[in-house]
C-alpha cells in the first residue's frame, strides 16, 4: 500500500503527525470514508471541479480558502477552535468552577459517547439525504452551495470521528465505523434520528432542511460547545462557523423562492403563480409547517431526565450558557413549558433542570422566527398581503407530550376526523409534492436560474453570479 | 384492572384502597392478547395514565404492578383457556421501545414493603413463564425491537428465546447499577449467568454500562439468541414462532377451560370464597385460613373433569388460595402469621388426588397440577409465619397436606376435643406428595424435611393413602407438635403471640433461611439474592437516601454515595 502522508492530506490543528494512535485509527477509517463518500455522497458530479471553500486552519485567513476542487480531493480536516484561555473552568452543573476536562471522565464515558455519536450520525445522514439533488439543481450557484454543504457535513463527521477515536478507545473506533454503516432511510440500519431518515426529494425541501433542520444542528452544537469536555466544546465551536453557511443557504434559498413568487404575483396581478412555473406562497407555508415541526422533534421530549443529567454532569449546557444570568445549577428553579392536559394546551411550571430540552427549543423557535420575519419583509415590500407563520409548537409532532395529539397550526386541539379532513390544508399534499417535483429541472448555464427561483443578490466569495461555480 | 392507589404503594397516600389481582383480557390497559392459531401474540402497549398508584406516568412502556397483574393473568389464561397455543410471542406495540423496565418514579415513591412485594410478584410471574415452558410445553419467544432495558430485558430473559432487531438502535441492557444504584430485581443477574451462560466477565461489563449492547456483540455474548435485520424481523419472528408452536406437545384440537371470575367477599376482618374462608385477628396479627375439601361428588371421568372446568375442586380451591395470598401480601401487611386449617373428608381429597394422578397426561389436569405447585411455592416464599393446625374434621391429605409440610411449625391435635363427637383427625399421603409439588429449590417438601435420612421418603411412600393419626404423624416426622385438647388452645396462642412480638424483619429472614434446605436452583437463587442483596440495597442511603440514586432519578441532580464498601 502506498504511503499516505496523512498530516498533509488532513489539515488539522490537533498535531496528527505525532499522535500515533490517532493516526493509525484514521488510516483504517479513511479508506472506508472515501468509499462511503463515493458511493453515498453526491451522485454523478464527483469528477467535476467545484468552487469550494476549504478550511486549512482555524485562523482568519485559513478557515475559508476558495478554489475549484474535485470533491474527492477535498481536504477534510480536523479542527478545534483555538484554546483562547489557559485556565478554562466549567460553566454549569455539578462541576461548575472546576477546570474543564481534557480527557473523558470514566464516569461519563457512556453518555458522552452517546451524545457525540448522535450528533455525528446526523452529518453523513444529511449528505445521503441530499445525494441526488444535483441532478435537478436550479443553477450552478445552487449546485455549488449544495456541494459545499455536503463536504462540510462530511467534515463535521470527521470532527466527531476525531473525538471518538482520540478519546473513546476501541468502542470509539467501532462507533466511527458504524457512522459509515448506518444509512438514511434504510429500514434495516436507519440513521438514529427520525428527521434524518426522511427524504429530501426536491430543492424547496433542501432549503427548508438547511433552514430548519440545520438550525437544530446549530443549537445542538451550541449547547455541546458549552461542554465541560473541552475537546468536544472546541470542536463544536469551530463547526458552528460552517453551520452558519448552511443556514444562509436555507434562508436565502427560501427567500429567493418567495421573491420569485412575489415578482410574478406583482407582474401578472395574480395569486396563481403556478401557471408561470413558480411555487405559490400557500405551498411554501405548508413546507414551512412540515419542516419546522419535524425539526422541533429533534430537541426531544419537553421534560427529559437525560437532558437534566447531561446538564448536571456538565456534558451539555444551554444555548449561550455563560450569558444566562442565573446560578447555572438550576436545582430549584422553575421553567414554564406547554403541556397537554385533558386535551387542552396549558402552560405548566416544571423544574428547569428537566426542561432543558424545552428551553433550547424555545431559543430555536425564536431564532427561526427571525428569518421568517425577513421573508415576510420581502413579501410586504412586494406589496402583497400574505404572511408566513411558524405553526404552533404542538402542531404535527411525533416526539414528546404532543405526539399522538391532533393540533392545528394555530394551536387548537382537534379530533382525528378534523385532522384527517384538513391535513393537506396544513401539510404538503401528494399533489403539492408532485407539483414541486415537476419544477425540478436542472439548469446548468452559468448565470441562469430555474423558473421558480430568483437569482441571488451576490455571488460566492464576491464572484459574479454567472461565475462557473461548477465546471461541468 | 386495579386503578386505585393503595396505602401500601406510596408512603403519602392517605386513603387505603385495595389492590385487586383479578382481571381479564377485556379489561387490560397495557397488553394486547391476540390468538392466531397455535401462536399467541402478547403485545406490550402500556397506557401511561393507567397507573396503580399516583404521582407517576408509565412512559416508554415501563411497568408497575398493574401492568404485571395483567401479564400474570394473560399467561394464566393462555395456559387454561388456550390449550391450542404452542408458542407465545412477547413483543412491543411501541415502535421505539420494547420495554424500559419497572417505572423508576414509581419505585422512587414506593414504600420499601411495596417494592419488595412488587419484585416478588414480578419474579413469580417470570418464573411462571419458565414453568409454562418447562412444564406445559408452551414456548415463549421474545421479539425485541427498540430499547429493552432493565426489567424489560429481564422479561426477555424469562422467555425461551430472544430475537433482537439488528437495526443499529435496538439494544438490551441492565442499567440498574450505573443508573439507579440498585440491582436488576427480577432475576436478571442470575439468568444471565445461570440460564444463558453469559461469561461472568462479560456479564460484569454488560451490567455496568447504561446503554447496553446491540447487534452482533449481543449475539456473540449470548445476550440474545439471534439478530435479524428490521426488514426481515416480522417474518423471522413469525417463522420461529411457528417452529416453536409445532414443537409443542399442547393439543391443537382441545377446547380451553374458561377461568370464570372469582367470587370474593371482603369484610372488615374476613375474606370469603366458595372453598376458603379467612378470618383476621388484628390484635394478634393472625389470619386463619379454613380450606374446604370437595363439597360434592368428584367427577367420574376425564370428560366430566373437563366439563366442570374452573369449578373442578382442585382448580377452584387453588385459584381462591392464590388470590387470597396475593391479597394478604399486598393489602394486609401487618397480618404476620397465616394459620392453615381445613374442613372436609380426607378420603375425598385423596380421591381428587387420585383423579389427577390417573389423568396426569391430559393437558388440563397437567395445568391444574402445575398451578397447585405454583400456588404452594408462592406460599413458601411469602414473608409470613406459616402455621398449620390439624383438628378433627380436617382433610389435610395429599395436596392439602403440603400446607402442613410447608408450615414453619405444625400442630396436630392428639385425640379429640371435649364435647366434640367427631373422630380424631387423620392426615394422609398421596402421590402428590412425592414429586408433583416441588419447592423452588427442586425438592419435595417431604425431601426437604428428611435430609438426614435418605431412606425416609421411600418408607413414607409405602404408606400412601393410609390414615395417619397424630402419634403416627409425629413419629414419621410429618408434624411438629401434637398437643392434646387440654394444651391445644394454649400452645397455639403462645406461638401466635410470640410471633406477634418478634421483629417482623428478623422473622422473615429466619423463615426464608430455614425453609429451603438442600440444593439451590436458579429459582431459589433468584429469591434468595433478591431478599439478601436487592432488599438490602433498597434500604441503603445510596439508593433511597435523600441524595440516593433512586430518589434523585429524573430530577437531573446527581446522587451522592457513601464511598465505603460494606
Amino acid at each position: 500500500m502506498a504511503q499516505v502522508d496523512y498530516s498533509e492530506l488532513i489539515p488539522n490543528n490537533v498535531d496528527l503527525a505525532s499522535d500515533r494512535r490517532l493516526k493509525r485509527a484514521l488510516e483504517a477509517w479513511h479508506p472506508k470514508f472515501m468509499d462511503w463518500w463515493c458511493n453515498y455522497g453526491p451522485d454523478q458530479y464527483q469528477d467535476k471541479a467545484v468552487y469550494l471553500r476549504t478550511a486549512v486552519s482555524v485562523d482568519k485567513d485559513g478557515w475559508a480558502q476558495f478554489d475549484h476542487v474535485r470533491m474527492p480531493d477535498y481536504r477534510w480536516g480536523i479542527f478545534l477552535a483555538e484554546n483562547n484561555r489557559d485556565e478554562k473552568t466549567i460553566n454549569f452543573g455539578e462541576h461548575k468552577g472546576e477546570p474543564v476536562w481534557q480527557e473523558v471522565p470514566g464516569e461519563y464515558r457512556g453518555p458522552l459517547r452517546r451524545l457525540i455519536v448522535t450528533q455525528g450520525d446526523t452529518e453523513p445522514a444529511s449528505v445521503e439525504q441530499q445525494r441526488i439533488l444535483a441532478a435537478t439543481a436550479p443553477s450552478l450557484y445552487d449546485m455549488r452551495n449544495l456541494f459545499q454543504v455536503n463536504v462540510e457535513e462530511a467534515r463535521h463527521l470527521w470532527a466527531m470521528v476525531y473525538l471518538l477515536m482520540a478519546h473513546f478507545g476501541r468502542d470509539g473506533r467501532e462507533e466511527a465505523e458504524e457512522l459509515l454503516e448506518r444509512r438514511s432511510g434504510d429500514p434495516d440500519k436507519p440513521r438514529i434520528l427520525g428527521a434524518f431518515n426522511e427524504r429530501t426529494p426536491d430543492w424547496l425541501s433542501f432549503y427548508m432542511f438547511t433552514y430548519f433542520t440545520d438550525r437544530d444542528g446549530k443549537y445542538q452544537l451550541a449547547s455541546l460547545a458549552e461542554s465541560a469536555f473541552d475537546p468536544l466544546a472546541r470542536t463544536c465551536q469551530f463547526m458552528l462557523t460552517e453551520e452558519a453557511h448552511h443556514m444562509f443557504v436555507g434562508e436565502t434559498g427560501v427567500a429567493r423562492v418567495i421573491q420569485r413568487a412575489c415578482d410574478l404575483m406583482r407582474e401578472h396581478r395574480t395569486d396563481d403563480v403556478r401557471k408561470f412555473g413558480a411555487i405559490d406562497l400557500p405551498t411554501i407555508q405548508k413546507y414551512v409547517n412540515f419542516h419546522f415541526s419535524v425539526s422541533e422533534d429533534l430537541f426531544g421530549a419537553e421534560q427529559s431526565t437525560n437532558a437534566a443529567n447531561y446538564f448536571t454532569q456538565g456534558l451539555k449546557g444551554r444555548y449561550m450558557e455563560a450569558r444566562i444570568k442565573d446560578d447555572h445549577l438550576l436545582k430549584d428553579s422553575p421553567y414554564s413549558v406547554t403541556d397537554l392536559v385533558d386535551g387542552e394546551l396549558r402552560q405548566q411550571e416544571v423544574p428547569a433542570l428537566t426542561a432543558i430540552n424545552e428551553r433550547l427549543r424555545d431559543d430555536y423557535i425564536a431564532d427561526c422566527q427571525r428569518g421568517v420575519d425577513r421573508w415576510n419583509k420581502l413579501i410586504k415590500e412586494a406589496g402583497i398581503d400574505f404572511e408566513i407563520t411558524l405553526p404552533h409548537r404542538a402542531f404535527h409532532r411525533q416526539i414528546g407530550v404532543f405526539s399522538g395529539a391532533h393540533v392545528t397550526p394555530q394551536g387548537k386541539v382537534v379530533d382525528a376526523a378534523t385532522w384527517a379532513a384538513r391535513e393537506y390544508d396544513w401539510l404538503p399534499s401528494p399533489a403539492d409534492h408532485e407539483y414541486v417535483q415537476s419544477l425540478m429541472q436542472q439548469v446548468t448555464e452559468p448565470g441562469r436560474f430555474a423558473s421558480w427561483i430568483a437569482q441571488p443578490r451576490i455571488g460566492i466569495n464576491n464572484q459574479p453570479i454567472e461565475f462557473p461555480y461548477v465546471k461541468l | 384492572m386495579p386503578t386505585a392507589a393503595t396505602d401500601t404503594l406510596s408512603a403519602d397516600a392517605d386513603e387505603a384502597r385495595v389492590i385487586d389481582f383479578r382481571t381479564a383480557p377485556d379489561r387490560y390497559h397495557h397488553w394486547d392478547l391476540r390468538i392466531d392459531g397455535r401462536i399467541a401474540w402478547l403485545g406490550l402497549d402500556v397506557d401511561e395514565q393507567a397507573t396503580i398508584g399516583e404521582g407517576y406516568e408509565l412512559k416508554l412502556n415501563s411497568y408497575d404492578l398493574g401492568v404485571d397483574i395483567e401479564l400474570h393473568d394473560a399467561i394464566q389464561r393462555l395456559r387454561f383457556e388456550h390449550p391450542e397455543v404452542g408458542c407465545v410471542v412477547v413483543h412491543s406495540k411501541n415502535e421505539r421501545v420494547f420495554c424500559a423496565g419497572a417505572n423508576i418514579k414509581m419505585l422512587g415513591r414506593a414504600t420499601h414493603a411495596h417494592k419488595v412485594n412488587f419484585c416478588k410478584f414480578t419474579n413469580e410471574t417470570r418464573n411462571g413463564i419458565e414453568d409454562a415452558s418447562a412444564g406445559s410445553g408452551l414456548g415463549f419467544l421474545c421479539a425485541v425491537k427498540g430499547s429493552c432495558a432493565g426489567g424489560g430485558y429481564e422479561l426477555a430473559l424469562a422467555c425461551d428465546e430472544i430475537i433482537l432487531a439488528d437495526d443499529g438502535a435496538s439494544a438490551v441492557s441492565l442499567p440498574e447499577l450505573p443508573l439507579l444504584a440498585v440491582l436488576p430485581g427480577t432475576g436478571g443477574l442470575t439468568r444471565l449467568v445461570d440460564k444463558r451462560h453469559v461469561r461472568r466477565d462479560r456479564a460484569d461489563f454488560f451490567c455496568t454500562i447504561e446503554e447496553g449492547i446491540r447487534g452482533k456483540r449481543a449475539l456473540d455474548w449470548r445476550l440474545v439468541d439471534s439478530i435479524v435485520p428490521s426488514s426481515a424481523f416480522d417474518a423471522a419472528i413469525a417463522a420461529r414462532a411457528g417452529e416453536l408452536a409445532a414443537a409443542s406437545d399442547r393439543p391443537a384440537d382441545a377446547t380451553g377451560v374458561a377461568l370464570t371470575p372469582l367470587a370474593r367477599r371482603i369484610e372488615a376482618d374476613a375474606l370469603h370464597y366458595d372453598h376458603l374462608d379467612i378470618r383476621l385477628d388484628r390484635a394478634t396479627r393472625l389470619a386463619t385460613f379454613t380450606l374446604r375439601g370437595p363439597l360434592d361428588e368428584l367427577p367420574g371421568s376425564l370428560d366430566e373433569i373437563l366439563a366442570q372446568g374452573a369449578a373442578f375442586w382442585p382448580l377452584a380451591l387453588m385459584r381462591e388460595l392464590d388470590d387470597a395470598i396475593l391479597h394478604l401480601r399486598f393489602n394486609e401487611e401487618e397480618i404476620g402469621t397465616w394459620m392453615f386449617k381445613s374442613e372436609g373428608d380426607v378420603a375425598r381429597v385423596l380421591a381428587a388426588d387420585a383423579l389427577l394422578e390417573a389423568h396426569a397426561e391430559n393437558w388440563f389436569v397437567r395445568e391444574v397440577c402445575l398451578f397447585a405447585q405454583r400456588v404452594l411455592k408462592r406460599i413458601d416464599v411469602s414473608a409470613r409465619t406459616l402455621v398449620a393446625a390439624v383438628e378433627p374434621g380436617s382433610c389435610f391429605a395429599g395436596t392439602l397436606l403440603e400446607l402442613v409440610l410447608a408450615a414453619d411449625q405444625s400442630f396436630m391435635l392428639d385425640g379429640g376435643f371435649e364435647d366434640d363427637e367427631r373422630p380424631p383427625a387423620d392426615i394422609a399421603l398421596s402421590a402428590a406428595n412425592f414429586g408433583r409439588l416441588r419447592m423452588v429449590n427442586g425438592l419435595t417438601r417431604l425431601e426437604a424435611r428428611s435430609l438426614d435420612d435418605p431412606g425416609a421418603v421411600a418408607r413414607l411412600e409405602a404408606l400412601r393413602t393410609e390414615p395417619l393419626d397424630a402419634a403416627r404423624a409425629e413419629e414419621l416426622g410429618l408434624v411438629t407438635f401434637i398437643p392434646d385438647d387440654i394444651d391445644w388452645e394454649d400452645e397455639l396462642r403462645i406461638l401466635v403471640e410470640a410471633r406477634a412480638g418478634f421483629s417482623p424483619d428478623a422473622l422473615s429472614g429466619l423463615e426464608a433461611n430455614i425453609r429451603f434446605p438442600g440444593p439451590e436452583t436458579m429459582e431459589s437463587k433468584i429469591f434468595a439474592r433478591l431478599s439478601a442483596w436487592q432488599n438490602w440495597i433498597f434500604q441503603r442511603p445510596n439508593a433511597v437516601g435523600e441524595k440516593g440514586a433512586l430518589v434523585l432519578y429524573g430530577t437531573g441532580e446527581r446522587p451522592q454515595y457513601d464511598k465505603r464498601r460494606v
